[in-house]
């Protein structure tokens, strides 16, 4: 966003002011806001578990050295399961898996549906109505089965479940983004920058994007959480992650086959999908609340 | 309201184009086929035997005559026939469908049923411990992965009841009672996200619709509030909580999906995934167009339904 200082400007218009600690009164609101600290407090933790939790509990998820599904102890805290490896190390890993599958894959949805969105906003006209009737098109297909054709189709692997999932989430950000784009466009400043014979680079890079990034930040955290559930429902369905690497959605659909003698191997997938799946939610809702107040009912 | 309902109908045809040709490019362009997928494990299949089963079903003709014949059996009716089991695709497709449409409609009723009225009863007393309740209830329900809801269900059933469920879908026609006691917890996992949304939405849209100056008229003029709640409040709350749900209806076709496979109920999208595995196309083409049809349709008639509701956008 910082543009580089030499670009042969008049001074008053290089010099900046320091940047006002907004961030500060930001992060006050999302603290004051219950539910929105409370996510953040959720997706840390889970940051810290990727991290540091394989540091802290050592016991290799590939090991098949225990008895197979063994109940809850203190040497296996959620058990083993069935081919004897430890259920928490397998969480603890998956962690890493589900983080990295979904931000990858918003990362894919974000960069194209935003390229998309603001190409149909800026140029308009024909560019416009291609694109969109493309979007229309996706958004004809109900997400999750389109995500299974993909995926399906590309073979399944982690790699394509994310391909998959970036896709099939683009479209939502393109709409978003050029909704925003059209209304920002019609804002008196870009008039002015357009009559000041700046480019359309610049007044996309300086005037455009800084301005929709509100809507932009809410939908990405929104996003987080529905990537996250359908990768496990990908991997649920034998689409996504493939074994040994564990997966929350592949434990999940291991631990049916044994239910009635470990029940416990079904319940811990699941929860951990749904702390995750709740933090975003949490942090979604409270962004909404504090950064866009017009999209607090979307 | 006719024309606006039969101008969007047209609509539906260019849509319904767009989406044949992204589920045939889909289709034929990613890598792997069906004969592949036969002779998986067989690494010593020869490549003409493959060959000939290719030329047999048509796989080497020239794209373009595959999709025209694709769209061509669509617009008449003449699907053709799975690739794998030689079954007629509309025959598959005419055992799935009411499997599906009858949970996605199960599902829909129940989150609706349930999700207005936590939705008011959350909003007539904001910021008390029973809006907090719904609104995190609410978020939960958002998040609790249905499949997950779908496997723990089942395992209550079976510890607590003794009861699993039937290996073969049993018809509403032939057996209501056994049915819906089969559909009751794949519906019911389905339905749990759109009854969260449901009752975000109409918790939303009462809160805004109660701050509207014809509440405090009616209020004012000494109406009932049980009245000005129902009559005048949620009626108007109503109308977004109608297009939400319409939006959501991929969601439930989604959720069906995934639930069909858990429960052995071979709906659409229990012969999607076998298909996709199998890479059967025919009916992958068929079952994902007739799928995002069935979306498509939904959403219009949900359209057709708000402009029935709210005279205003007839204008628009």
């Amino acid at each position: 966003m910082n543009a580089h200082p030499a670009v042969g400007l008049p001074a008053t218009q290089v010099r900046r002011a320091a940047p006002p600690p907004r961030w500060r009164a930001f992060a006050a609101r999302i603290r004051r806001n219950a539910i929105g600290s409370t996510g953040a407090v959720i997706i840390l933790a889970t940051l810290a578990c990727a991290l540091l939790g394989p540091l802290a509990w050592r016991t290799d998820y590939a090991s098949q050295a225990s008895r197979r599904l063994m109940a809850p102890s203190a040497a296996h805290p959620l058990g083993t399961d069935e081919l004897g490896r430890d259920e928490l190390s397998r969480i603890v890993h998956g962690t890493q898996v589900s983080l990295q599958v979904g931000i990858i894959s918003v990362v894919i949805a974000l960069v194209s549906g935003t390229v998309t969105g603001v190409a149909a906003g800026f140029y308009g006209g024909a560019v416009d109505a291609v694109l969109m009737r493309a979007v229309d098109i996706m958004f004809a297909f109900p997400g999750l089965v389109l995500a299974i054709v993909i995926a399906g189709l590309l073979g399944p692997s982690r790699t394509n479940a994310m391909v998959a999932i970036g896709i099939v989430y683009a479209p939502a950000f393109a709409r978003v983004v050029r909704g925003s784009t059209l209304g920002v466009l019609g804002l008196p400043y870009v008039e002015a920058a357009r009559s000041l014979g700046i480019s359309d680079a610049r007044i996309v890079r300086r005037h455009l994007l800084p301005n929709i990034m509100a809507p932009l930040i809410v939908l990405t955290t929104v996003y987080l959480s529905t990537a996250i559930l359908t990768e496990a429902a990908l991997s649920f369905l034998g689409l996504g992650t493939q074994p040994p690497e564990p997966s929350w959605g592949s434990m999940l659909n291991a631990a049916r086959s044994y239910m009635e003698r470990a029940p416990w191997l079904a319940v811990a997938p699941g929860l951990a999908i749904m702390i995750v799946v709740l933090g975003f939610n949490f942090l979604g809702d409270g962004l909404r609340d504090v950064l866009d107040p017009q999209l607090r009912d979307a | 309201m006719a024309r606006y309902a039969l101008r969007r109908l047209l609509f539906v045809v260019p849509t319904l184009f767009g989406m044949s040709i992204l589920i045939f490019a889909m289709v034929r362009l990613l890598p792997g086929d069906v004969v592949d997928a036969m002779f998986t494990g067989e690494a010593g299949a020869a490549a003409t035997a493959k060959q000939a089963i290719r030329k047999a079903l048509g796989l080497t003709d020239p794209l373009p005559v595959q999709y025209i014949r694709f769209v061509g059996g669509v617009a008449t009716g003449a699907l053709g026939q799975s690739l794998t089991s030689g079954e007629r695709v509309s025959a598959i497709m005419a055992r799935a469908l009411p499997i599906t449409v009858e949970l996605a409609a199960l599902a829909a009723v129940t989150a609706t049923a349930a999700g207005v009225p936590l939705g008011v009863l959350s909003a007539v007393r904001p910021n008390t411990a029973v809006d907090l309740a719904a609104r995190v209830g609410g978020l939960i329900g958002l998040s609790v992965p249905n499949f997950w809801f779908a496997t723990l269900a089942l395992l209550a059933t079976s510890v607590f009841l003794h009861w699993t469920p039937p290996v073969t879908w049993i018809p509403p026609w032939r057996d209501l009672p056994a049915n819906l006691a089969q559909m009751a917890i794949p519906a019911l996992a389905i339905g749990v996200y759109l009854m969260a949304t449901v009752m975000r939405m109409t918790r939303a849209t009462m809160l805004e619709v109660l701050r509207q100056d014809y509440i405090r008229t009616a209020l004012a003029k000494g109406a009932a509030s049980r009245a000005v709640l129902f009559r005048h409040a949620l009626r108007n709350a109503l109308i977004p909580v109608i297009t939400v749900i319409g939006f959501q209806v991929g969601t439930l076709i989604g959720g069906a999906t995934i639930v069909e496979v858990i429960f052995g109920l071979p709906g659409m999208g229990y012969t999607l995934v076998q298909a996709i595995f199998a890479r059967d196309y025919t009916v992958i083409e068929v079952a994902a167009l007739l799928l995002a049809l069935v979306f498509v349709l939904l959403n219009l008639a949900v359209d057709v339904l708000y402009g029935l509701l709210d005279p205003r956008i007839e204008q628009a």
